[in-house]
């Protein structure tokens, strides 16, 4: 188990580099998720530090060991670096127990080794099978069992639920993330799926252009992203005109706490971000349970630290219109449109799912608990759609 | 390889060329690099030899009026041919493929049959049931008969293919049946008959057998005299730069007229078969008598000749024991040089698939350019290469072997690379990732998973060197002969019973390969038509 250390990587060609000057810090023992759109960079990264293909510039460090710092260069089979590429790569000619076993000693694999680490992925029962009779899911686990075999000091998982359909993935991941975190394992995974970036890691590094935009918690990441881009990237987002004054952002939908803990916002005005979530919204005309109407200005800034959804205060909102509602069954997005004095663009409010309201349902929308300020001038109208 | 840092970012630098990939193994470039030398070898040769008796000796005997007449003789059989085994090849694979011809499954495997009998033995068959066949006529027809199926092959497996989407879509834009087929089905196979018709004529230059038993003089056949009976290696040298010069246009034609794809790629796709053309019962009549008499005169005419001549043979009373000697020897070549084909193959095929760069495309090229090179051209090159700097080698069996080797090196390739796809490389590198050290990944993922390619490059390269007749000839260690020498030398001596035997043998041996061809035409027609 070590800690891998990326500084100032560079990589391809140079009127078109790949990676520029990527830095990342993976904490020996976690699961970092590495983030980004597809030809970001993010295969080219994991491949660098695999030592399949090597940095034209930088740093690569596992523990107190170099592996890659443009002069000297360890090869791959002595990094001790464990990989499950995308569909898992099995080697169609072996069996399964042939494949898990590929890395190990003869000694290793007559002392039973294999049959231990079939066992830790729960495919026992398929020890004589060869991968092409096996699911995809099953493919994925020999792929890990395999990787995890000459227990690796550290474990790149490229985009390794990519090709699983979607119930399966779910699954699937959840079982590579207890055995993960069983074996403590130091791993970096890829993926394109904000969603399991966030769910899975204890820490998400969103890569974009070549170097790591920001890296952080995924909690933090969610509720405080640097720019609108990233905002937008890692779920719905509205981002929404603001004046910033002195721990106050002044928007269409009222005046809203900034969150403490994030960075002051350099300008007068600027963004701000209100996750769906966190709006409020209410059939107008219709009575709700526990909404009372209260001075907007004064609850909202003493709301400040408290976490959304813990609040009891309700704000006393603007008037709009729901153009859309997208209904997933466990919650629901509406599309709603402000009405005219407030002029913001589209808003997007998650709702229960028995909450859901049909097109043309008037509503009232407030906005609860503190926001962030993100840099962008983006304003989102076009909103991430499917983001459950 | 040098990745110090430049200046920020990156400054280009020619260490670049190679940093998109690892560079690639010393023992692949080695390996390139032995290929592309062993097919430069004799054309470098061939050149040093024809001007050896200077320039203007060279130029006095190219500018013979001999050599008009050649390339007269060369070029008027050369369109003859391919336009007749053009037109008999596309219309017996539409009659086949997409008629309601009866018995199609049946005809795909008869018309194919002729691709597994070398032309010479096609030649012997005829000329010796009929001694008066000699001349341009004789040899325009055995030719056409015995290559047509170069063209039906790639024809018929590219109409199997066809999306029917297209015709009916012509068909609904008012097109005509006759116009369909002119504007839109023949667009789609063009590609297939214009490789299929290169190959036709990258044959038809080489060919030396055929041409020797009908008595007409092309290039090869007065190339052949003038060295082996002439002893003039400069004047055969030059003729020979002569006959590679018309490859290489015949090969810049193929490429100008738009044939990318060389030979149709049999891959297998489940789509909607095009629709069949229902033959009424005077049409059925007809179209089955045209393959009766082209399957008849292709096919039966040389094997019902064979058969004869085993059976009615004894016109020399020969030890029965023989034949296996030369099987033996031909074995023993075929097997070596198939070997060192495949081995070539390999890193040429690993260069041009992982490591792209000029330096391995140009690899490649060269090793598919002995397709346009006659194969006494090649043997020619050896030899002078071997007379004058290389005296031991000059007709031994390593020589034949090489020159098997280099004549065949493009279908050594094809087969490898059939079986090379990109999706070895993640494995190779989980192998690495894996602790395992780059010549024990190969072992066991790289090479396991190649076999069957290998295989197939062998079994190709094996077969066509068992026929091979004109490279032989001039190449065989003397005293040692192979099947296809000894036949040679029955044929010539009009032995045409004591030659039977050994052209059955040639046959028994090339039909596998055939058969197998036309079986995967079948299957392609099942997934396609029917």
């Amino acid at each position: 188990m070590s800690r891998l250390t990326v500084t100032g990587l560079w990589k391809g060609y140079p009127a078109q580099p790949v990676l520029r000057g990527l830095e990342l810090e993976v904490p020996a023992g976690s699961l970092t998720a590495v983030l980004g759109l597809s030809g970001c960079g993010k295969t080219t990264l994991l491949r660098v530090i695999a030592g399949f293909e090597r940095g034209e510039r930088g740093r690569v460090q596992l523990g107190e060991q170099t592996l890659d710092d443009g002069h000297s260069f360890v090869v791959p089979e002595r990094r001790g670096i464990g990989y499950v590429p995308q569909e898992g790569a099995l080697f169609p000619h072996l069996s399964v127990e042939a494949n898990v076993g590929f890395g190990l000693s003869r000694r290793e694999r007559r002392g039973g080794a294999v049959a231990e680490l079939l066992q830790l992925v729960g495919l026992e029962t398929l020890a004589g099978r060869f991968p092409h009779q096996l699911s995809g899911g099953e493919q994925q686990r020999v792929a890990l069992a395999r990787a995890l075999a000459r227990r690796p000091e550290l474990l790149l998982l490229d985009e390794p639920f990519s090709s699983l359909d979607a119930s399966l993935r779910t699954r699937v991941r959840e079982e590579v993330n207890a055995l993960l975190r069983e074996q403590g394992v130091t791993t970096v995974l890829v993926t394109h799926d904000q969603e399991e970036a966030l769910s899975l890691a204890d820490t998400v590094a969103v890569l974009r252009d070549g170097v790591i935009v920001q890296r952080g918690t995924p909690g933090e990441l969610y509720t405080k992203p640097r720019d609108a881009r990233l905002a937008n990237f890692l779920g719905a987002a509205n981002l929404i005109e603001a004046a910033f004054e002195d721990g106050i952002a002044r928007t269409s939908l009222g005046a809203l706490a900034l969150r403490r803990d994030s960075a002051r916002p350099r300008a007068a005005g600027g963004l701000v971000l209100v996750r769906p979530e966190q709006l409020e919204v209410r059939s107008r005309g219709a009575e709700q349970l526990g909404v009372r109407s209260r001075s907007l200005e004064r609850t909202a800034v003493a709301d400040g630290e408290s976490a959304p959804g813990s609040s009891e205060d309700a704000l006393a909102g603007i008037a709009g219109t729901v153009e859309q509602c997208r209904y997933y069954g466990h919650d629901a997005l509406l599309h709603i449109r402000p009405e005219e004095p407030h002029g913001a663009g589209l808003l997007l409010a998650r709702v229960h799912g028995e909450q859901a309201l049909p097109a043309g349902a008037l509503v009232t929308v407030a906005a609860r608990g503190p926001v962030t300020a993100v840099e962008g001038e983006e304003p989102c109208e076009a909103p991430a759609p499917g983001a459950a | 390889m040098s990745t110090l840092a430049p200046a920020d970012p990156p400054a280009s630098s020619w260490a670049h060329a190679w940093s998109g990939r690892r560079r690639p193994p010393l023992i692949s470039i080695a390996g390139g690099l032995l290929a592309a030398g062993l097919v430069l070898l004799p054309l470098v040769f061939l050149v040093i030899q024809a001007q050896r008796s200077g320039w203007g000796e060279l130029s006095r005997l190219l500018l013979r009026h001999t050599t008009a007449v050649l390339l007269w003789n060369t070029v008027r059989l050369a369109f003859a041919c391919t336009i007749l085994c053009a037109v008999i090849g596309v219309a017996a694979a539409w009659c086949v493929e997409r008629t309601t011809l009866p018995g199609r499954r049946l005809w795909a495997v008869a018309l194919v049959l002729p691709l597994g009998i070398p032309d010479f033995v096609v030649a012997f068959g005829w000329v010796s049931l009929e001694p008066s066949l000699h001349g341009y006529l004789a040899a325009v027809m055995i030719m056409t008969l015995s290559l047509y199926p170069l063209v039906f092959l790639p024809v018929a497996a590219s109409l199997a293919r066809l999306d029917a989407g297209l015709e009916e879509a012509a068909r609904s834009l008012g097109l005509g049946p006759w116009r369909t087929f002119w504007r839109v089905t023949l667009r789609q196979i063009w590609p297939a008959v214009l490789g299929g018709c290169l190959l036709v004529t990258l044959g038809l230059l080489a060919e030396y057998g055929t041409f020797e038993i009908v008595q007409y003089r092309t290039f090869t056949v007065e190339i052949f005299t003038e060295f082996k009976l002439g002893f003039d290696t400069a004047a055969a040298c030059g003729l020979s730069l002569v006959l590679v010069l018309l490859g290489l246009i015949v090969l810049a034609g193929e490429l100008a007229l738009g044939g990318r794809g060389r030979v149709a790629r049999t891959g297998a796709g489940a789509r909607r078969g095009p629709p069949q053309v229902r033959l009424g019962r005077r049409w059925t009549a007809l179209v089955l008598a045209g393959v009766i008499a082209l399957s008849g005169l292709a096919l039966g005419v040389p094997v019902g000749s064979l058969v004869y001549w085993m059976v009615h043979g004894g016109s020399t009373t020969l030890p029965s024991a023989s034949v296996l000697t030369e099987a033996a020897n031909t074995a023993e070549f075929s097997a070596a040089a198939a070997a060192l084909a495949t081995a070539l193959a390999v890193p040429v095929t690993a260069l041009a698939m992982r490591h792209r760069s000029r330096f391995s495309i140009a690899i490649e090229r060269l090793a598919y350019l002995p397709q346009a090179l006659p194969g006494l051209v090649i043997a020619l090159g050896l030899v002078s290469f071997s007379v004058r700097y290389a005296f031991p080698l000059y007709q031994s069996a390593l020589e034949l072997i090489v020159a098997y080797a280099i004549l065949f090196l493009p279908l050594a390739v094809v087969g490898v690379r059939s079986a090379t796809t990109h999706a070895l490389v993640p494995l190779e590198e989980v192998g690495r990732s894996l602790g395992r050290r780059p010549i024990a990944v190969w072992l066991r993922i790289t090479l396991p998973l190649i076999a069957p390619g290998l295989g197939a490059a062998f079994a190709l390269v094996f077969i066509s060197s068992a026929t091979e007749l004109t490279a032989t000839l001039l190449l065989h260690p003397t005293g040692v002969n192979t099947l296809a020498t000894q036949f040679w030398t029955y044929t010539t001596d009009f032995a045409y019973g004591a030659a039977a035997p050994y052209a059955a043998l040639m046959v028994a041996i090339s039909a596998v390969p055939a058969y197998l061809l036309s079986r995967r035409m079948v299957r392609l027609a099942r997934i396609g038509g029917a």
